[in-house]
């Protein structure tokens, strides 16, 4: 099945929803807008014809200076049958938001911190958005276009983490609502 | 009588901890043995690899993408390459096909070999993974030969080979498959009826294949749970549609069958090597020839000027990969692994992403943990096989 016919699928799922078939030559793409992919995501997993239901990745391209600036691509499978597909989502560099897609896919959890950790861009209803990979305390986003390659940051001493217990057990409380909720 | 006091605990485990495979910190809130809630903190060995690619030429990523899972660097290094050569257009002969799926395959076997040995290791069976490496050993001697490095050996480049097999390759690989299998059968027969090992990984970390899928978890973790996706079958690349071999899957989505999964794969790889050594001449074609990508041979750079300017170029400048994108995954010895790749046309890749399937098995760590006991946390984290230079890239 190719973008144009995919799309033509999905349209009639997703009335509502703008899409735009792309030319890559890899694998089908599909451009969404942001307001219309948790929508269009489900449409994917839940339609049995189509059967989407394998989030195998999700990430995003920084595209600076160019506008609209940044690009979630959101890479789907279905296996039975073997079928690839790739939405693209354009965010703009002003408000970089997308909605998260935690409440379809569990994986998407981690990737979306990911994202927010190295791209700065903002998952709307993401439970839990803390960075990832980088130290909670860095600045900045590391893998946008604008950020230099090499950084000078003084050593740091760590002092030793003062957290009280009663903190501690409202972060494991958290943590655990987060994850009943997804 | 004075009410009971109950409570929970809380344990922190790592990020120092011999059984983390790496540098993982898991915050666990115990009530008793059981094991209430789990928080894993990642992030300790980020080296931001997809922004040092950022700055180097497309052939110069390969020693990097390798370097970020020590357990499949050739399965990285391809990966990357099929994905830039979909980019490019290229057309490889089949002659180096062969030669890359049987050295992925080796490096499937070599990383099984390494899961094998530091699992069992980690639920009491110490002996197996002395006999594990012993085994990887020969596959790291294999890599000297054809590449004079053994972890790393970045053998693989965009448009083929870096150079031809060397001489008695064929005798060393054929050597190590004829070996393998009865020492597979040793290391069966030390675990797969062992009392211990049975009780230790029989219904511990347990995942169903829907929540497989709802998480991501491709590979043996999916395919012990029944889910049977697995690349090389769904998604054929690089020539695996003409290659004979079964999916290995389980049923209970235990450790156990994580394990047996494995074990099989192995098996599995073995026949697919033997293939491949069957259709690969011991000399021949190694790269494709496409002056764009490929550098002349060392004796027509000495005596052609036309041989000595591409030389130079590809040296110094390096080639340009056409603007556009390409994901082209291949199946890792940890399920889907695939880089995709973002060209605005340069000589630099715009964006190289990596498929972390460590990443994601490690996500899924604490739904398969929580409920369980406090002693099967290692057994769990071992069955998923995390390399955490992978998770954290």
């Amino acid at each position: 099945m190719d973008a144009p016919t995919l799309t033509a699928r999905l349209t009639a799922i997703v009335p509502q929803a703008s899409l735009e078939p792309c030319s890559d030559t890899d694998q089908p793409t599909i451009r969404v807008s942001p307001a219309d992919v948790v929508a269009v995501l489900y449409a994917l997993r839940d339609t049995p014809e189509l059967g989407f239901t394998f989030l195998a990745d999700l990430t995003a391209v920084d595209w600076w200076p160019r506008e609209p600036r940044y690009e979630m691509v959101y890479h789907l499978a279905s296996v039975e049958p073997p079928r690839r597909l790739r939405l693209k989502v354009p965010v703009p560099g002003a408000d970089p938001t997308v909605p998260s897609i935690t409440q379809i896919w569990p994986a998407a959890d981690w990737l979306e911190r990911e994202v927010w950790d190295l791209f700065g861009i903002v998952f709307d209803g993401h439970a839990d958005l803390r960075r990832l990979l980088m130290p909670d305390e860095w600045d900045g986003h590391p893998l946008r276009k604008d950020y230099p390659v090499q950084v000078n940051v003084p050593v740091r001493v760590s002092e030793p983490l003062q957290v009280s217990e009663e903190q501690f057990r409202a972060n494991i409380v958290r943590d655990r609502k987060v994850r009943q909720g997804t | 009588m004075p009410e009971l006091r109950t409570e929970t605990m809380t344990v922190n485990m790592g990020p120092q901890h011999p059984s983390t495979h790496g540098v993982l910190r898991i915050v666990l809130e115990l009530d008793g043995e059981t094991i209430v809630s789990s928080a894993a903190t990642i992030g300790y060995l980020h080296t931001g690899i997809e922004k040092t690619t950022e700055q180097k030429k497309w052939q110069q990523v390969i020693p990097l993408v390798e370097r970020m899972d020590y357990l499949s660097a050739q399965s990285n290094s391809y990966a990357f390459c099929l994905s830039v050569e979909r980019l490019l257009g290229l057309d490889i002969p089949d002659r180096v096909r062969w030669i890359r799926i049987l050295l992925v395959e080796l490096q499937r076997i070599n990383s099984h070999l390494v899961w094998l040995g530091t699992h069992a290791m980690e639920v009491g069976a110490v002996s197996v993974m002395l006999y594990c490496f012993r085994e990887r050993e020969l596959l790291l001697n294999i890599n000297e030969m054809i590449a004079g490095f053994r972890m790393f050996p970045s053998y693989m480049r965009v448009g083929g080979l870096r150079e031809d097999l060397p001489r008695g390759f064929h005798g060393a690989v054929t050597s190590f498959l004829d070996r393998l299998p009865g020492k597979l059968d040793e290391y069966e027969d030390l675990l797969t009826k062992n009392a211990i090992f049975l009780k230790r990984t029989k219904g511990v970390g347990v995942m169903s294949r829907d929540d497989a899928v709802r998480y991501s978890l491709s590979g043996p973790i999916g395919r012990a749970a029944g889910w049977s996706y697995d690349v090389r079958k769904a998604f054929p690349y690089g020539g695996y549609d003409t290659v004979q071999f079964d999916v290995a899957t389980g049923t209970h989505g235990d450790v156990y069958d994580r394990y047996l999964v494995r074990v099989a794969e192995m098996r599995q790889s073995i026949g697919i090597c033997r293939q491949m050594l069957e259709r690969i001449s011991p000399t021949g074609v190694f790269a494709i020839d496409d002056s764009r990508v490929t550098p002349p041979p060392k004796d027509k750079v000495y005596t052609e000027m036309e041989a000595l300017i591409q030389h130079f170029l590809i040296y110094s400048q390096g080639f340009t990969v056409p603007a556009g994108n390409a994901y082209v995954p291949v199946e890792g010895p940890r399920g889907e692994q695939g880089f995709y790749v973002v060209s605005d046309g340069g000589n630099r890749p715009w964006r190289i992403k990596a498929r972390s399937a460590s990443l994601l098995a490690c996500q899924a760590l604490a739904p398969m943990i929580e409920g369980g006991m406090i002693a099967d946390v290692i057994a769990v984290i071992g069955s998923i096989d995390v390399v955490m230079g992978d998770v954290d890239r």
